[in-house]
């Protein structure tokens, strides 16, 4: 489907984007991966002059919350991303065609272009009943997962539910949920963790594999160090009035009008991983715990049934030892975050020895 | 004599499949199927009741703050907590700009392209299609330069040969009936609504910290704290402002592009008032308050039901009427199968016995779809924004008569055109543009409670689960954009031992029951053309009419139908005495 010797350039001009936007664009992409700026040149003639690659993105399992988020994409703006940087041809929430039409599509992508479309899978894949508890077009979320994946050039899981199952395989599972990298083992994932994915950081993944033809640096859960190398609460814009003993006590006190620390009301930020508190969210307008709430560690692995209670202080969190102090906390990620990142502050002032204390444990038996 | 499948519908939320008998050209019968379960309800069993609604709020992220607030109302309804003035107005801007947000996208990004040639478009004149967005608005992207840029845009996709989302479109099909000029002013109108909804919905962000999934409910309240003297306050005077200005930005485009785009739309497509009409029964459990939510005399959406389109008479909502079936759908109850169950005393478990993946067609003569079946005193019920105009006309309610006569008066058209499938999209346009309005009131009201000093976001009062009784049963309803929500929620101890969603579009998409009455989706096909079997495109009109919602339909309850020791007074939106 590709003509010869298109070029996005070409199409960006003749849509009004300037050479200098696309350069301005390509360095905040570069921001976001925390990528030096030695890479813009290379970066802006990915963008500007690479043919589009198709991209598919499947939905099973799923409440459609991380198509939305994509569709809340500001830079890149998702226009931009949908006509210009990709070929983003079967979206089932979005795409023109149904039925037939939709499916005769998509075979025909992972046939003619086989080993070169990107894939997004959003939504966990139920395994239970023969997949019946999963279907689009007559097939199993399964059959589809394993046919269209495995034929592409790389898989990317949006959100909780693709990463590890998610809500759908919380406790009792009642489906058989998994996530993409357990149903379809062996492929080339990178799992992009939250509940929403947050979209500047899917986008940035995007455009760097268009540079690099390859994926950035990632975790042991293969998500990506840029997005899930820090910890939240050391990120965070209240982590002053933690350390100087200021916290919230009661929901709609003085100290919620002042913005202080959540950590009573149980904010999960200091044994979470994720660049929530820097990129933001919607534009760069806020984040969770700006508007009052804890974190819920939403990109951090099985977090519904690990992070839950979300109203309980860390240290209740089942598989954390009751004698635990608030000192502490920063103890589940020695397990969450890869050797190799600079160890945060927190980590500095566990007692005992980390390596005495199990990592995070699931309360619930773990389906 | 030929068996249709449209299977995924797309631009929906959720899977949906539909089977369809064509006769002559003609829908002679038609079968709605949900194709995927989650189990949601049973995955709540046995957690803390103050979180449920974190989790419910994932039974969908298209309408992302329907099952928080359902669920809050819910737990709040059964644990006897009344919520500050402010939560209640934060909660309703929050909610409103959902509604808004929701139309806008459903109408450009999910619907438009079933009435819109998007090829057609590059055979327009730029300069003509000005004069005619001159002529229906004074939105001041209306240049013949400015299509022309839109229209060099998509023909430099079109040349590409990658066509993107479009690539699998129906262009040429016949039922296309729009000039070139209205193709292109809506093709550049689905861009500008594409790049207007992420703007706008930053509201959730300021209100809570993202969207989707906005993380900022609690039962008792709200966590936005008020203070007009502190930068780190959720709600200050600089961020009122904010929030002027992006409702005064939403105004801008619902008055201004929404609402003018549908009418102009809508007049060149006069045959589909008169098609995809439905079953005529309407439901709407009434919401937005403006004042006391146990009062819904004071709902701008008044609660009622119009029955067999009757706009002379509006019936009164009795909850306990209220019940689910699973004659078509792939469950089981433990004892009489055959009969629906009240959702506080239902019980479901998922019981797969279709056709083994991959299939052919489903045995639409038995069990067909994860959806169950919700009547109304036995009656199957359309909901969602023509319900809402439908019972508010009906009722009396003065904005909206007053809306759907200007409306009425323009196309010269008398009310019966209501009940149809470009109905169902101005009645959405309609109340797009009343939200709006209310968005501006909610602001300025919370501005003002702020200024003088009234703060309270949160009732403490059963925060702590010590001060809750033995056990406790409640239910919260609310309006969401594609109609009547219910969440059903038993607490025992200080654990959820039984929740249910009955949802809009479980109303709409559900199989028929045991009786074999069809639900909406299936009433509304019945008679429409098929031009084409392999582009449905007339299926797509009318089921996109209805918003479809499938992930929010798709529901299972425990298995413990039991007498609640706790009835409730009413306490929120929609709530009343249960039994």
């Amino acid at each position: 489907m590709l003509s010869p010797g298109f070029d996005i350039s070409g199409a960006l001009a003749s849509s009004g984007i300037t050479r200098r936007q696309l350069t301005k664009y390509c360095a905040g992409l570069l921001a976001t991966l925390a990528l030096p700026e030695r890479y813009l040149a290379q970066t802006v003639a990915a963008v500007g002059s690479v043919k589009k690659p198709v991209l598919v993105w499947l939905q099973f399992q799923d409440c459609t919350g991380c198509s939305e988020s994509m569709l809340r994409s500001s830079h890149p703006d998702v226009a931009d991303i949908v006509l210009d940087l990709l070929s983003w041809e079967y979206h089932e929430v979005i795409m023109a065609g149904a039925g037939g039409y939709a499916n005769a599509l998509l075979d025909r992508i992972v046939k003619e272009q086989k080993g070169q479309y990107l894939v997004v899978v959003e939504g966990a894949i139920p395994t239970a009943e023969g997949g019946a508890y999963c279907t689009i077009g007559g097939h199993s979320a399964i059959e589809i997962a394993e046919k269209v994946c495995r034929n592409a050039a790389a898989t990317m899981a949006v959100g909780a539910c693709a990463f590890d199952g998610g809500l759908v395989r919380s406790s009792p599972n009642p489906t058989g949920a998994l996530g993409v990298h357990e149903a379809v083992p062996g492929i080339k994932v990178i799992n992009m963790a939250g509940c929403p994915h947050n979209p500047a950081n899917t986008a940035a993944v995007v455009v760097h594999y268009l540079t690099f033809h390859d994926l950035p640096a990632l975790d042991q859960y293969n998500r990506p160090l840029f997005a899930y190398g820090r910890v939240i609460h050391d990120q965070c814009e209240r982590r002053a009035h933690y350390d100087a003993g200021r916290f919230v006590t009661e929901w709609g006190d003085e100290g919620s009008r002042k913005g202080w620390c959540l950590y009573k009301m149980g904010c999960k930020g200091p044994e979470a991983t994720f660049n929530c508190p820097v990129v933001q969210w919607n534009d760069h307008t806020s984040w969770p715990v700006r508007a009052g709430h804890g974190c819920i560690a939403c990109a951090s692995p099985r977090f519904w049934d690990h992070m839950s209670p979300f109203y309980e202080r860390l240290p209740n969190v089942p598989g954390f030892g009751v004698e635990t102090s608030a000192g502490e906390i920063g103890l589940g990620l020695v397990g969450a975050v890869v050797a190799g990142v600079t160890a945060h502050g927190l980590i500095k002032m566990i007692q005992p020895a980390p390596q005495s204390i199990p990592p995070v444990a699931s309360p619930r038996k773990d389906v | 004599m030929a068996r249709l499948v449209v299977d995924p519908v797309t631009r929906i939320e959720g899977h949906l499949r539909i089977e369809a008998q064509v006769d002559g050209g003609k829908i002679s019968d038609s079968w709605s199927a949900g194709t995927m379960f989650r189990g949601i309800e049973l995955i709540l069993q046995g957690r803390d009741p103050r979180e449920a609604w974190i989790w419910a709020q994932r039974i969908c992220g298209v309408c992302t703050v329907v099952h928080a607030l359902a669920s809050v109302r819910a737990v709040e309804n059964a644990l006897d907590i009344e919520v500050p003035t402010n939560a209640r107005i934060v909660r309703n801007i929050i909610a409103g700009a959902q509604m808004v947000q929701d139309h806008v996208i459903h109408f450009y990004h999910l619907h438009a392209l079933d009435w819109v040639d998007v090829a057609s478009a590059l055979k327009a004149d730029p300069a003509k299609t000005a004069t005619i967005a001159q002529s229906i608005s004074d939105y001041d992207k209306s240049s013949a330069t400015y299509f022309k840029g839109i229209q060099q845009r998509v023909k430099g996709v079109v040349d590409s040969g990658q066509l993107s989302l479009f690539a699998s479109g129906y262009w040429g099909h016949p039922a296309y009936q729009l000039p070139p000029e209205v193709n292109l002013l809506a093709v550049a109108h689905y861009l500008e609504a594409l790049s207007w909804q992420k703007d706008f919905i930053r509201l959730h962000a300021v209100l809570g910290g993202k969207n989707p999934h906005p993380q900022t409910f609690l039962v008792g309240g709200m966590t936005t704290s008020l203070d007009p003297n502190e930068p780190f306050a959720v709600i200050n005077p600089e961020r009122i402002t904010f929030l002027r200005q992006l409702v005064k930005e939403a105004r801008r485009f619902v008055d201004q592009v929404y609402v003018p785009d549908v009418l102009a739309i809508a007049s060149m497509y006069k045959d589909w008032f008169t098609r995809g009409e439905g079953l005529g029964n309407f439901l709407c459990y009434g919401d937005y308050s403006s004042g006391n939510e146990k009062d819904p005399s004071s709902f701008l959406f008044p609660r009622g039901i119009v029955l067999g389109r009757d706009l002379s008479k509006v019936y009164p909502v009795d909850a306990s009427k209220i019940t689910e079936s699973i004659n078509h759908s792939w469950y089981e109850y433990s004892g009489d199968s055959a009969n629906g169950k009240h959702p506080a005393q239902g019980e479901t478990n998922p019981k797969y016995t279709g056709p083994k993946p991959p299939y052919e067609f489903l045995d639409v003569d038995n069990k067909y779809s994860w959806l169950k079946t919700p009547r109304y005193d036995g009656k199957p019920m359309e909901v969602g924004p023509l319900a809402r105009m439908v019972v508010g006309y009906a009722s009396g309610q003065p904005e909206i008569k007053a809306a759907i006569d200007g409306v009425l008066k323009k196309f010269n058209a008398p009310a019966t055109v209501l009940f149809s499938t470009l109905g169902r999209i101005a009645a959405r346009a309609l109340e797009a543009q009343l939200m709006v309005g209310q968005l501006e009131k909610w602001v300025e009201e919370l501005s003002m409670n702020m200024e003088h000093g009234t703060l309270s976001i949160f009732n403490p009062v059963r925060w702590d689960p010590a001060t809750w009784p033995k056990s406790a049963a409640g239910f919260g309803w609310h309006e969401a954009p594609r109609g009547s929500l219910g969440h059903w929620v038993d607490i025992e101890g200080r654990a959820i031992k039984n929740y249910q969603a009955v949802v809009p579009t479980t109303w709409n998409a559900a199989p028929r029951d045991g009786s074999g009455q069809r639900g909406a989706y299936e009433a509304s096909l019945i008679g429409t053309p098929v031009a084409d079997p392999d582009r449905p495109l007339e299926i797509l009109r009318t089921i996109h009419s209805f918003d479809p919602c499938i992930a929010c339909a798709v529901h299972v309850i425990d298995g413990h139908g039991r007498e609640h020791t706790l009835p409730r007074t009413a306490s929120v939106a929609g709530a009343g005495r249960l039994r």
